[in-house]
């Protein structure tokens, strides 16, 4: 049986020779921060094995982490210059491999959903091949995989190393922005066991009156596009409302789908980025790069889209969640 | 109520433009004191809550391959099918656009647009060579609106089409705190089908509002009294004094 552990221990294999390669990069100014930064990562994935299993203690991971926003968060990671091809060579690239390039990208989503809809039902000596509930996710590694060896051949590229430095160049390009998900997913956690969602969910219910489900569709949609606006990220919102409404209320007590209530809601969310500064890669870097007089441009362009996004999953989950 | 703060924390810190890393440790940090936490216990909710969110990071996998393949030109290629698309209008343009960021989002293929690859190189001066081509030089007013829909186009099919992707960060977020807060079962491609109604809608209305901004050009400024065939003539020149600038 193919274990989801297996993928994410080869997930932190691979950050791990990311950061050995990033402390080699004499290019990198803060090549030590930015190596540490990465490595660290890569052994908490591994050692999170263990963890979930409960046969190692979670508080040195618990440091780790608090170590990793710290270097982050003192500005102590950085990123080296990017060895790449000149435009020039992929221009000529672009012109001999032409739409084949896209061959290769096609290839994860497929395998991804080719392992959760078909693979999942195979079984080898009664034990099914692909951990059970996990089959999704060992779909993305398997498909990543499958997509690295065609493109490989595709490409006749022989030197692993040329798809990992590619890949760390992107990786140091994003920075700690990757880790935020995850950071915000611990602070969910944290604030659902403070009782976080539960007092928003307090104040909610009692404006809300009793049993009124639509109601409470709104001021779940309306409140993750409201707190986006504020938090600038719908991802800081999500685990908040949810705790707030889209659980207790939605989910629990008028028994909603939860897969609508939860995907819809993370896009009602969506609505408030189109309308948040806050939002500033989106929102007021576009500003910047188009030159605009007006740094609130894209954001009035947006809004009327917005709000219409909003009063449509309003709509969607009310007649889809029931 | 006291443990309202460790929101606070988070729109402060957001608002006055800290490390958002180091934002959502402290505002943790906070809250779980303020719950009555030990140091102790603290460590350990961050510790096993990041062990069992790892999932909302492995997209990571993807990247060695889709960085090889922008070695070898796959942005440029992004680019070569957008240019084909050269001889529309402004709002058909950016609407295409729109499609085509929704649908290579869906396929994960994330960046092959974004406003610093497609919209400033390649979007905004098509569509406002679009427009130059048949009404001649824009006023500054419609110049700035012409950038900002393009802009839009490009955030409206990125936000609207990433999620019907299942490995995307958002998806993964979802079911990461669902299934470690609640204890249950929920799939990423149930999850990713649920987008799908969403993201038809965002292509309707965006669309639309991107269609309709030829009628508002055509009410705003009077067309070139030039006949059809010195219109193509005007088309190329406009277009390559805009692909000089891009490369500006």
């Amino acid at each position: 049986m193919i274990k989801a552990e297996w993928f994410y221990w080869l997930v932190g294999a691979v950050f791990i020779v990311m950061a050995l390669q990033m402390f080699r990069d004499t290019t990198n100014p803060k090549r030590y921060g930015t190596g540490a930064f990465w490595g660290l990562l890569g052994i908490c994935f591994v050692y999170s094995t263990w963890v979930v299993n409960k046969q190692a203690p979670a508080q040195p991971l618990g440091v780790a982490v608090l170590v990793i926003a710290a270097l982050a968060g003192f500005g102590l990671t950085g990123r080296g210059t990017a060895e790449g091809t000149a435009p020039e060579q992929r221009e000529a690239s672009a012109a001999r491999y032409g739409n084949k390039l896209f061959i290769p990208a096609l290839c994860i989503p497929v395998v991804a959903v080719l392992c959760s809809v078909l693979v999942k039902r195979w079984h080898i000596n009664g034990m099914p091949l692909l951990e059970k509930d996990s089959e999704t996710l060992l779909g993305l590694g398997i498909g990543s995989l499958v997509a690295l060896v065609v493109g490989m051949i595709l490409l006749r590229e022989r030197r692993v190393s040329v798809p990992l430095h590619a890949g760390r160049s992107m990786l140091e390009s994003m920075g700690w922005a990757l880790v935020l998900p995850q950071m915000l997913a611990i602070l969910g956690a944290i604030f659902a066991t403070a009782g976080v969602g539960d007092q928003i969910g307090k104040i909610t219910t009692h404006l809300l009156p009793d049993g009124q489900k639509y109601t409470a569709v709104a001021v779940y949609c309306i409140g993750m596009a409201l707190f986006t606006v504020i938090m600038g990220n719908a991802f800081a919102a999500f685990p908040v409302m949810t705790a707030a409404v889209g659980w207790p209320v939605l989910i629990e007590q008028a028994h909603a789908n939860p897969a609508v209530v939860l995907a819809v809601g993370m896009l009602a969310g969506f609505c408030g980025t189109l309308l948040t500064p806050m939002a500033a890669n989106f929102n007021l870097v576009p500003a910047a790069l188009l030159e605009l007089k007006d740094t609130y441009g894209p954001i009035k362009a947006q809004a009327p889209t917005a709000v219409a996004m909003l009063a449509c999953s309003i709509a969607i989950m009310s007649v889809f969640a029931f | 109520m006291l443990v309202l703060l460790g929101v606070l924390v988070v729109v402060l810190g957001f608002a006055t433009k800290r490390n958002p890393l180091l934002v959502v440790a402290i505002s943790g940090i906070v809250t779980a004191g303020i719950d009555g936490q030990s140091p102790n216990e603290i460590l350990t909710t961050f510790g096993s809550s990041f062990a069992t969110s790892r999932s909302v990071t492995v997209f990571v996998i993807t990247l060695p391959v889709i960085g090889l393949l922008e070695r070898y030109g796959l942005r440029e290629q992004g680019r070569i099918l957008i240019t084909r698309l050269a001889r529309l209008t402004t709002g058909r343009l950016l609407a295409l656009y729109l499609l085509l960021r929704q649908v290579t989002a869906a396929f994960g293929l994330m960046s092959i647009g974004g406003p610093a690859q497609t919209v400033r190189p390649l979007i905004a001066p098509m569509a406002e060579g679009a427009a130059e081509r048949r009404y001649g030089k824009l006023p500054d007013k419609v110049r700035e609106r012409v950038r900002s829909m393009a802009a839009s186009a490009d955030n409206v099919g990125a936000f609207f089409g990433e999620d019907i992707f299942l490995a995307v960060g958002s998806i993964l977020l979802i079911t990461g705190f669902a299934n470690a807060t609640y204890h249950t079962h929920l799939e990423p491609l149930k999850l990713a089908l649920w987008a799908i109604p969403s993201a038809v809608c965002a292509l309707i209305i965006h669309g639309g509002r991107l269609l309709h901004q030829d009628r508002r050009l055509a009410r705003e400024l009077k067309p070139l009294t030039t006949g059809t065939t010195t219109d193509t003539t005007t088309g190329t020149t406009t277009g390559a004094g805009t692909s000089e600038e891009a490369g500006a």
